[in-house]
């Protein structure tokens, strides 16, 4: 294990903790309990091990990019967590806080969604095993992500819009926790990424870090080196990131993120308070929490897992920002040179090696694809027009 | 190994063993018979909102919440987020709020109700003193629980600023006594599973944590969320020692009844209690 448990307050450093309204601090403490308790008994990862071998398609290829990596003069490999059953990695989790909840006894599942990929996951999740799933969403994003919504209802989910504040992923999880607040007795919050309120960012890193160690098997195998030179994945909470950087934070590779310019936590935040947890949050000068501006629904976050504050403040990830033009141009780019389309987050990733592609010459870049781009063909097809 | 606590700065203080000022005065009105009523208003909401906080007081409410608006209200239903939103674009900060709150002779104690990241943001000693100088002398954070609350109450205490404790009915035995002891002013009993926000009728789970919270205290016991008018306050202190009306007043001032309405509704609640 390369990335430790948080403290016993649930902090990575001076990140984290568990900042709820007293009526969820006996549910938080509970499911703590249930999943260090999970996590150690080995039926229970056998069965989710089960799940995502035979339901979610695992283990992820990792595919090397040829004339992507001759375009750019940088060796560019792919994880491929885009070809996972719902069509990106956040099944991985909620797969695990699926089975977790049952085994908790509850019956009903909530989730907030950005880009609608986290919602149909779970709803997915919900219908496997015949669980209520009620799914928020930024009203905002339900309209750019109109697919995705119909997706969700389809699999038996309510979707129902956030109506308040900017509308998108923020509202959309303050909405979750509200839910939560008062149906806590049989509803468990399945959070879609490494944030919130302690147990969250360390048990949905725990459920992604079959990432990073498939990645770190098949890199063992494909490169003379064994590793990377470069581990990047884009970052909105942060957990498609922090699953592949599990794999090779005890490593040399360079760890990096990627944040859209209009929703850079750790690029333009200062530490904060929101959704359960501190961590660089953008905020203004009160400290009022800012609204994000992305192409990209899944990113647009002001905040940011915890973990992903403390791996930047002592160095050991790094952290780009990249404009939508640039992750416009890299949407085309994969395109064009791979066949694969790209959704519209892991193209920040991209974008950022295109764009620094003359200081990474030479180098060998693991990049995690985190998911696939069908449900950003209608939004491109208007801006390409 | 893992730090601990104290080590990463989030020792709990003992509260101190001697009520603070606000404390004091609604242990006093409880003394002479009366139950106690507490009102919230959203500060910065329309510009009229000083006249709301007095016509509040002058219709019987023994305590004011002032409620700083903040971006992400997680505790509050739609009224209260409602409130919140139109205040922030009217451009409330927790400085114009606490400027204006120095202006305003309500004659009854005042309280501050917002969200945590205003005071870290601003700094837990600069915060606890802007609201001291303003008048203030209790703070409500619905979103720091207990073990989040050690760093912000090493500042508020000394600061003289009395920080009330939520005691939800989801805590177990074992929590609760935890929670009062930490409390200060009053204690904050969440009357159910639910954010703010107005309930045809009270719920059941509002008694039963009064209940489970006079059995183990003597400081102020006031039932909070889902209280809606004047009945349902009646009802509620049967057990408790008062409540505490936020959303059924709020939803009239963003309504646009301004201080007269605010005013009656609260005279309305005030008679019901008074009557009981």
């Amino acid at each position: 294990m390369s990335l430790p448990e948080p403290s016993s307050s649930g902090r990575f450093g001076e990140f984290g903790g568990r900042y709820v309204p007293e009526t969820l601090v006996p549910a938080c403490q509970e499911l703590e309990a249930a999943f260090r308790e999970a996590w150690a008994d080995q039926s229970f990862r056998d069965e989710l091990d089960g799940l995502l071998a035979d339901y979610a398609g695992r283990p992820s290829p990792i595919t090397e990019c040829h004339r992507l990596s001759a375009e750019l003069g940088v060796r560019v490999l792919l994880k491929r967590e885009d070809l996972n059953h719902t069509g990106s990695h956040k099944i991985n989790n909620v797969l695990g806080q699926a089975l977790l909840a049952k085994r908790m006894g509850k019956t009903r599942l909530v989730a907030e969604t950005g880009a609608g990929q986290h919602g149909v996951a779970s709803a997915t999740a919900a219908a496997l095993m015949g669980m209520e799933c009620k799914v928020f969403m930024g009203e905002v994003d339900m309209e750019r992500q109109a697919l995705n919504v119909f997706r969700m209802r389809l699999l038996g989910a309510e979707v129902v819009p956030a109506m308040s504040g900017s509308r998108t992923l923020k509202d959309a999880v303050n909405e979750a926790m509200r839910d939560w607040v008062g149906t806590v007795e049989n509803t468990h919050y399945c959070l879609g990424s490494v944030m919130g309120p302690h147990p969250y960012p360390w048990m949905v890193r725990e459920f992604h870090t079959v990432i990073g160690k498939e990645s770190r098997e098949q890199c063992a195998k494909l490169l003379e080196n064994e590793i990377p030179d470069v581990v990047t994945a884009c970052v909105g909470g942060g957990s498609n990131a922090i699953g592949i950087f599990s794999g090779f934070a005890d490593t040399t590779a360079e760890l990096v993120g990627v944040e859209p310019a209009g929703g850079a936590a750790v690029g333009r935040g200062v530490p904060g308070v929101v959704h359960g947890m501190k961590s660089y949050l953008m905020q203004d000068e009160f400290g009022q929490v800012q609204e994000a501006h992305s192409i990209s629904a899944g990113l647009d976050y002001p905040g940011v897992g915890p973990e992903h504050s403390h791996l930047s403040s002592i160095g050991r990830a790094r952290y780009e920002q990249v404009t939508d033009d640039e992750v416009i141009a890299a949407f085309q780019l994969l395109s064009r040179t791979e066949g694969i389309i790209p959704a519209l987050e892991p193209a920040h990733a991209l974008a950022w090696i295109s764009r620094d592609r003359a200081k990474l010459a030479g180098k060998t870049v693991l990049l995690n694809m985190s998911g696939r781009g069908d449900k950003d063909v209608g939004q491109m097809m208007e801006i390409l027009g | 190994m893992s730090p601990t606590l104290a080590e990463e700065g989030l020792t709990i203080p003992d509260a101190p063993a001697e009520p603070g000022e606000f404390e004091r005065s609604l242990r006093a009105t409880r003394e002479s018979g009366r139950k106690l009523l507490v009102a919230y208003v959203t500060g910065g909401l329309h510009d009229e909102w000083p006249d709301v906080v007095r016509a509040v007081a002058d219709a019987g409410a023994d305590a004011i919440e002032i409620g700083i608006p903040f971006s992400d209200p997680v505790m509050d239903g739609p009224v209260i987020q409602e409130a919140s939103e139109l205040a922030l674009r009217d451009g409330a900060s927790p400085v114009t709020v606490l400027d204006t709150l120095r202006t305003i002779d309500a004659g009854v104690p005042l309280a501050v109700m917002t969200y945590y990241n205003l005071a870290f943001h601003m700094g837990h000693e600069r915060f606890a003193s802007l609201m001291y100088e303003a008048g203030v002398r209790a703070a409500i954070l619905p979103d720091l629980p207990l073990e989040e609350v050690g760093p912000w109450a090493s500042a508020a205490d000394p600061a003289g600023i009395e920080t009330v404790m939520l005691a939800a009915p989801t805590a177990p035995d074992e929590r609760l006594p935890r929670v009062v002891a930490r409390s200060r002013g009053f204690v904050y009993a969440v009357g159910l599973l639910g954010v703010t926000g107005e309930r045809d009728a009270l719920a059941e789970s509002s008694l039963i944590i009064a209940r489970r919270l006079k059995a183990i205290t003597d400081k102020p016991v006031l039932v909070g969320v889902g209280v809606s008018n004047g009945e349902q306050a009646a009802e509620v202190s049967q057990v408790a020692d008062g409540c505490v009306i936020g959303s059924a007043l709020m939803r009239r001032v963003v309504a646009g009844e301004g201080p007269a309405g605010a005013g009656a509704f609260i005279a309305e609640v005030r008679a019901a209690l008074d009557a009981s």
